[in-house]
């Protein structure tokens, strides 16, 4: 910071000194003029189009829900709002069904995050390794990715399908009794969480892995001096090595976790998929946002789920705070 | 959010020796010094080949349900091996299906979106990497944290934003809100704070050129790469969007994911037509993977948090 300010200074003087000496007047003076303009203010004409989008998109609709939230609308009649003061709060309190949104969403969240990262974790550590095919490996850990929850969820739908999918198949051929993905929550549950494990396991590895080729070679060396094995390496070099990208991807997956939508609906294969199941065993918070909004045309109760989502996300970061916290007092 | 949640070095990494200046023009500056290589022993190659086959299974599968027909695809043990079916039940998708317009719809959609991402975020990520101006780190930080904002939130008084401008059902409704990207400005501004020498927009600045011009003229060419790999991600990320897309958009107009969900809706459920669905929305995407792989997988790894 301190080497720009002189530079910039230098930069200011250089040109507030050239009129005086070359005397040629205002024309200079206004380019001059102009050009402090442009250094102060192109930054931020630089950086402005992604504030004005996200604040007119993103930032204007999350404060609005709040207020949406306090009011009675219907899809039909999008314009006409009436106050109830937290009257849709107090259902949505009152409702079964938002707590077992709630409480599959959590479920669901992990099912399906836990497995992943801890894969991920151990495939980054694979993909660490010099060998051939490095790249290969590397791409087909990413082809899922590339796949949209659409289409991912579509083929794992019928791979998990209870008469003639391969899953169930394959638990046949094994001598073991058939299950029924859809209909039973935890098989549904675990299905879906299936779907999220294998689109994001590759992803995430891949994100360790940047952040393991960053780990100086010099911690690894002192720590096989010390006649740490590899797997002492690993837990006491390699996992504190990358602990921000954990925490980071524990916060992405976090949100990611919450936000559940696209896998359930699809694994729900039409009407049944917006109400998460025959009966609701799968049903995640966006799917009930979706279905007060856009089925039952309550947009006011809609935008109650989401604030309850925000909530949602709000606690889990807090109480993320409060335990590492704690854990740093007493370690 | 404040930094300790997310971690992010705003500091040049030291531990990152300085790019030659004939790697700049590729994300090579992003590769620090592999930590530690071991040499893969074949438990390794085994483990790694499992992952390998999990990953490409479900895909190549979806290819293999698409050649056959309905009814072989119901029977067990459910087939391995491609049938003769591809290329008419691709068609039958493509026409009665929707996938046509979806496929369009998705390639004007992800491609737009991509364009004017990579734009504002290599302008805004050079702001934020080589100008100085008052509040540039709060201003970071502000975009930072909107990464942990969830667009699913605003979703209900979007959607009324739309009908009243008159975009339901439109392609703009779900172009609009994703313009920019808060990853896409912070992945440039990382890539340009080390690719792009302070010394190069002294200089243009010593020749009078105006932040435009070396914006233009001096930082373009040294982004190129890194703004392909943000393309290429974008674009991967703005084709499989699904929840937004969903609400705004119906049949009569659908992107691919959207269009999908009809498919395995529909009361005749024709599985062979929803896998070929299925793969023809899949396709473009695992065509830039096979030939763009390198540089997306760099482009992921660039972007990640390091330490």
């Amino acid at each position: 910071m301190a080497t720009s300010t002189t530079k910039a200074q230098a930069g200011a003087g250089r040109r507030g000194s050239s009129p005086q000496s070359g005397g040629e007047g205002a024309g200079r003076r206004r380019g001059s003029l102009l050009h402090r303009l442009d250094v102060k203010g192109a930054p931020y004409a630089f950086v402005a189009p992604f504030f004005v989008v996200f604040a007119a998109f993103s930032f204007y609709p999350l404060v609005y829900t709040s207020w949406i939230s306090l009011h009675r609308v219907e899809l039909a009649t999008l314009d006409v709002m009436e106050w109830v003061a937290f009257d849709n709060y107090v259902e949505l309190w009152n409702d079964e069904r938002f707590w077992n949104a709630l409480a599959n969403t959590v479920t669901i969240g992990i099912i399906s995050t836990v497995p992943q990262l801890l894969m991920a974790l151990g495939l980054a550590h694979l993909l660490n390794y010099r060998m051939r095919g490095s790249l290969f490996f590397r791409v087909a850990s990413l082809v899922p990715y590339a796949t949209s929850v659409g289409a991912a969820a579509l083929v794992f739908t019928m791979l998990f399908e209870r008469d003639f999918g391969m899953i169930n198949w394959a638990f046949g051929v094994v001598g073991l009794d058939p299950v029924d993905w859809e209909a039973d929550k935890w098989p549904a549950q675990i299905a879906i969480s299936t779907i999220v494990i294998w689109r994001w396991t590759g992803y995430n590895a891949l994100l360790y892995l940047a952040a393991m080729q960053a780990i100086p070679a010099d911690r690894y060396e002192a720590a096989a001096l010390d006649g740490a094995s590899r797997w002492k390496q690993f837990t006491h070099v390699t996992v504190p090595g990358i602990r921000s990208t954990i925490v980071f991807t524990i916060v992405l997956s976090t949100i990611g976790a919450t936000q559940l939508f696209g896998e359930p609906l699809i694994f729900g294969q039409g009407p049944n998929g917006i109400s998460g199941g025959a009966d609701n065993q799968y049903q995640t918070l966006g799917l009930l946002l979706y279905e007060e909004g856009w089925k039952n045309y309550q947009m006011g109760r809609s935008a109650t789920v989401a604030w309850a989502m925000f909530l949602l996300l709000v606690v889990v970061f807090v109480a993320q705070r409060l335990i590492k916290r704690a854990r740093a007092r007493t370690s | 959010m404040t930094t300790e949640s997310l971690p992010v070095r705003t500091d040049a990494p030291a531990r990152t020796p300085a790019p030659k200046p004939e790697s700049r023009r590729s994300l090579r500056v992003f590769r620090p010094g592999a930590g530690r290589q071991h040499h893969a022993g074949p438990l390794a190659y085994i483990l790694l080949g499992i992952v390998a086959l999990l990953s490409i299974f479900p895909l190549y599968w979806t290819m293999v349900a698409a050649s056959t027909d309905n009814t072989r695809v119901s029977q067990t043990p459910p087939p391995f091996l491609p049938g003769p079916n591809l290329f008419s039940n691709l068609a039958r998708a493509w026409d009665e299906a929707a996938m046509g317009k979806a496929m369009i719809n998705s390639t004007i959609v992800a491609g737009v979106i991509a364009l004017s991402t990579v734009m504002f975020a290599t302008l805004a990520g050079f702001a934020f990497a080589k100008l100085r101006f008052k509040g540039r780190n709060v201003l970071l930080m502000l975009v930072i944290g909107t990464m942990m904002v969830p667009p699913q939130l605003g979703v209900v008084p979007l959607f009324m934003m739309m009908s009243e401008l008159g975009w339901s059902q439109q392609l703009p409704a779900v172009i609009f809100p994703t313009l920019v990207s808060a990853v896409g400005v912070f992945f440039m501004r990382q890539y340009l704070s080390e690719a792009l020498p302070d010394e190069l927009v002294e200089a243009g600045r010593v020749d009078g050129a105006h932040s435009l011009r070396i914006f233009w003229s001096i930082v373009l060419p040294i982004a190129r790469p890194a703004m392909a790999v943000l393309f290429m991600i974008t674009f991967v990320h703005a084709w499989n969007d699904f929840f937004w897309p969903f609400v705004v958009l119906d049949m009569s107009n659908p992107t691919v994911p959207v269009a999908l969900t009809q498919l395995s809706a529909g009361y005749v459920r024709d599985q062979s037509l929803i896998m070929a669905g299925a793969l023809l929305g899949t396709l473009p995407l695992l065509v830039m993977f096979i030939v763009f792989g390198r540089q997306i997988v760099s482009g992921i790894m660039a972007g990640a948090v390091k330490g």
